[in-house]
């Protein structure tokens, strides 16, 4: 754009970029649901205004090719809407090629590099074309004059003005309440040619009625140079919608198009940029139709946006809602008077107030706790941020993979907090496809097997317990129990002779280096993969496991902890030492008896109960530390579990249960092995938080002795 | 922080006086360990503790004695004096926890780590001219902790650069046989 502005809009680069990706995303979600055979005027307008105002944006902070592109894609789109146009399905994937293709653009802008135009010139010239084939076909079947208007929207020839321009525009009333300021627009105008400006001071109310904040003026403008009505066009990009604008050249012999007849200046027949739906001009007020500014912002800030951040690992801004905000205020009040009626109790205080003392800090730590509630609720987003890239991913790759698929979305406005969330994106992409692609079969293999044609996902969120749930849910065929087994003996992952339960053989897939993918495909089955996953959820407390059935399907739940921050923990004493475990993680806590504990060769300690043997875990032993009870019997042994593995760790004593605020060890230090973090208990002292799956592997009781152990275990009871 | 550098300051205001005229000068702190002063840029302190107890983090290397509360910030405390192979260790009421920050290769945030000695002793102002490289240090374990030699007029000080390695050298307790042979 040609002009200067006095502020540097550099500083609102970033939120351009977030609010393009918000509409971006808004374009492709509306995009996935359209139904080609029955285009609802209310999706194309959703897509048309988020695609308006990221042309407006760019425009506005000189990002020319991402306007230009955009315009482009929005020309057609306007024609869309305006029924002139008819959607098919191939249009679909153009406008999901083009949201890709901005993008891409706008992350190049982001991260300072210039723009890759290759593909938005190769997209540009298959929009021209259908506008083009649209354009000779309109010619031939409607009038002439709407073959003009067309024609003047095309930027492959666009109007010039020659000597100049005859500019008419009448602004809602509003529009200075939108942020929109004439003076601007006009300054902006005489960059471009020289201007003469004439104020219609026809509907002035009196003083008396006089709204301040209202805009009653018109404005005569003439605009002498060779400017492009593009230019113009591009001035009041953002007011368009709500005002009169009525843009005339100067000279009318200069019209390329004698079809328009130069002496009846009638609105309709103006060579304007949206002559194709001249009503959203003239009747501001049709508010489906009325792509403003605040109104694509509003649209914008609706729960439903997505995880745009899919390449950067974490963004550092979080949007919260001011309701949100608001009541963190009011709770940090509270405390404030709070802690000025201690304070005031502590300068005169004698025994008689000790009642009212406890009375206010009671008062304290419910203030305190509910503060600490709100505050994790800031970080706490809802899933439909992780889920909504899943409805493309499908669409894509079931058309990649020629299968039918229906992806049915549930929960999702279960909350999670933002860094699980970030996190957790990419090992749900990972387990989403690998559905698709392994689990769900050909459409002719399910009719095959009596089964409908359109295979059918499930991503399914819901809480449980303090835990979230995560649920992909396939109906597929389940996973292939026969050709795993022969796999994990092939890699020597179990030995042949072993028997091995249904759930068991379904663990082996998240084994290191397993895939039974027949063909490797470009989508999955590259043998890293199922493992990571399981790491990457361990790494955020979390565990993941599946359930199959042959030909009916899988489902794979992902448990995670609903904060990283805030963890219910269980105080042990060993020694001289407290230590926390994770509440979750605790199945039960017994006072064992000597002729439960079983002492097999070669192998830990078990504890028998209830018929299954669990591998005793002594606490002092593998942390190197000393402890009242060293003997199982006399202590007491918390029965925990992790990574699907029960063990029963010997301590000295439970103490109490209580929420702790988890600290990093290794901002300071360094991870230690069966220690999760740190935190800081009531008297000030440091607690190490206990990591189970830790835990087992420093004490070498790992899956393959368990087994072991229960096997023997089994011979010795028996 | 700032408050402890302050104060410091003012003790050694003196001195500083005494030098202004020279090349420019960092200050440092010492402290004992044995029967040797060490010294410190006092730059990196943080704060100055007395000893108490820890909570102590499992299968540490020796020098690592736990974990302390510094102010909701989980810090590691190493026994300077171990990794400086000095035995005969006492934690009492006199025992001191300099907290100190250290580099970190390849990350902008130090670690912040206490450091056990067994007293503090005075602040000196010293030009990088006065530090002399220690020949008969180069091949002990501890060389990489060790800037160099600086004298004041009555003693020698042992000028230290401390680095994160302090918490994961497992060979720490090797005894200083040069310092110790040459008293």
């Amino acid at each position: 754009m040609g002009f200067v502005m006095s502020v540097d809009l550099s500083q609102f680069h970033q939120v351009f970029f977030e609010e393009s990706y918000e509409g971006l995303d808004v374009m492709e979600s509306a995009l996935l649901n359209m139904d080609v055979n029955q285009v609802d005027s209310e999706t194309i307008n959703e897509i048309f205004r988020a695609a308006h105002s990221i042309k407006g944006g760019s425009g506005t902070f000189g990002f020319s090719v991402i306007a230009e592109f955009t315009h482009v894609v929005e020309t057609l789109l306007d024609l869309i809407r305006s029924d002139q146009f008819e959607m098919q399905a191939e249009h679909i994937n153009l406008f999901l090629q083009s949201v890709d293709c901005i993008r891409t653009m706008i992350q190049e802008l982001e991260q300072g590099q210039s723009c890759d135009t290759t593909l938005a010139s190769e997209l540009k010239a298959k929009f021209t074309e259908l506008l083009e084939a649209k354009d000779t076909a309109s010619t031939s079947t409607a009038v002439s004059d709407e073959a003009a208007s067309t024609n003047a929207e095309l930027p492959s020839a666009p109007v010039s003005g020659g000597k100049g321009w005859q500019i008419y525009f009448k602004p809602s009333a509003d529009i200075l309440r939108t942020g929109n300021d004439p003076l601007r627009m006009f300054r902006e105008l005489a960059d471009l040619g020289e201007i003469s400006v004439t104020a219609l001071l026809d509907e002035l109310p009196a003083f008396s009625d006089l709204d301040s904040e209202a805009c009653f003026l018109a404005w005569e403008i003439s605009l002498s140079g060779d400017i492009q009505q593009a230019q113009i066009d591009e001035v009041f990009e953002w007011v368009v919608d709500e005002s009169e604008i009525r843009i005339t050249p100067l000279n009318d012999t200069l019209i390329k198009n004698d079809a328009l007849p130069a002496e009846m200046p009638s609105e309709d027949n103006k060579p304007e940029t949206q002559a194709t739906a001249p009503e959203t001009y003239t009747n501001p007020g049709n508010s489906e139709l009325k792509p403003t500014a605040p109104n694509t912002r509003q649209a914008s800030e609706n729960p439903q946006k997505t995880n745009r951040k899919e390449q950067k690992s974490e963004s550092t801004s979080i949007r919260v809602g001011t309701d949100k905000i608001d009541s963190l205020i009011n709770m940090v009040g509270e405390l404030v008077i709070t802690q000025s009626m201690l304070n005031e109790l502590g300068k005169n205080f004698d025994v008689s107030s000790i009642p009212k003392l406890l009375e206010g800090l009671a008062q304290l730590s419910l203030h305190t706790r509910e503060l600490q509630e709100n505050v994790m609720r800031i970080r706490m987003l809802p899933i439909s941020f992780a889920f909504s890239r899943f409805p493309r991913l499908v669409h894509d790759m079931s058309q990649t993979l020629h299968k039918k698929v229906e992806l049915v979305l549930l929960g999702e406005q279960t909350e999670l907090d933002k860094t699980v969330m970030e996190r957790i994106g990419d090992p749900l992409v990972h387990l989403v496809r690998n559905s698709l692609d392994h689990g769900l079969e050909l459409p002719e293999k399910r009719l095959a097997a009596g089964k409908p044609e359109t295979g059918k996902i499930t991503l399914n969120a819901f809480h449980q317990g303090g835990n979230i749930a995560i649920q992909i849910i396939d109906d597929g065929a389940g996973l292939n129990e026969e050709r795993i087994l022969k796999k994990a003996i092939e890699n020597g992952l179990v030995s042949p002779d072993e028997q091995l339960e249904p759930s068991q053989i379904h663990d082996l897939i998240f084994q290191p280096g397993f895939s039974t993918a027949e063909t490797v495909t470009d989508i999955s089955g590259r043998g890293v993969g199922m493992d990571v996953v399981r790491r990457n959820i361990q790494e955020l407390n979390g565990t993941v496991e599946v359930e199959s059935h042959p030909g009916k399907g899988s489902t794979f739940t992902i448990r995670l902890p609903l904060t990283l921050a805030i963890l219910d923990g269980q105080l042990i004493r060993v020694g001289n030492q407290v230590y926390i475990f994770p509440l979750v993680s605790i199945v039960e806590s017994i006072e064992s008896q000597d002729k439960m504990i079983h002492r097999v060769s070669g192998a830990s300690d078990v504890l028998r109960i209830r018929n299954e043997y669990i591998p005793i875990i002594r606490l002092w032993d593998v942390f190197n530390i000393e402890a009242d009870h060293k003997k199982v019997s006399d202590g007491l042994l918390v029965i925990v579990e992790g990574d699907n593995i029960k063990v029963a760790v010997l301590v000295d004593d439970l103490l109490a249960q209580q929420q702790v605020v988890i600290k990093s060890l290794q901002d300071n230090y360094k991870s230690v092995p069966g220690v999760s973090g740190a935190t800081i208990l009531g008297d000030g002292t440091v607690s190490l938080i206990l990591d189970i799956s830790g835990l087992i592997k420093l004490a070498g009781v790992g899956k393959e002795s368990y087994r072991k152990v229960s096997e023997s275990g089994d011979h010795q009871a028996a | 922080m700032k408050e402890n550098q302050t104060k410091v300051h003012q003790a050694v205001n003196s001195k500083i006086e005494d030098s202004k005229h020279i090349e420019p000068m960092d200050q440092y702190l010492t402290f004992f360990m044995g029967d040797e002063e060490f010294g410190i840029n006092i730059l990196s302190v943080q704060e100055i503790r007395g000893w108490e107890p820890i909570t102590e983090i499992p299968n540490s290397p020796k020098q690592v004695l736990g974990v302390m509360n510094l102010r909701g910030t989980v810090s590691p405390i190493v026994d300077l004096r171990h990794c400086f192979g000095i035995s005969n260790l006492t934690y009492t009421d006199q025992t001191v926890v300099i907290i100190v920050s250290v580099p970190v290769k390849n990350d902008s945030k130090p670690k912040i780590i206490g450091i056990v000695v067994d007293a503090v002793s005075d602040v000196y102002n010293f030009a990088v001219s006065d530090i002399q490289a220690s020949p008969e240090l180069a091949h002990t374990h501890q060389a990489q902790y060790v800037r160099g030699l600086a004298s004041t007029a009555e003693k020698m000080v042992i000028i230290l650069e401390l680095t994160a390695r302090l918490i994961d050298d497992i060979e720490a307790g090797t005894p200083l046989r040069s310092f110790q042979t040459s008293h």
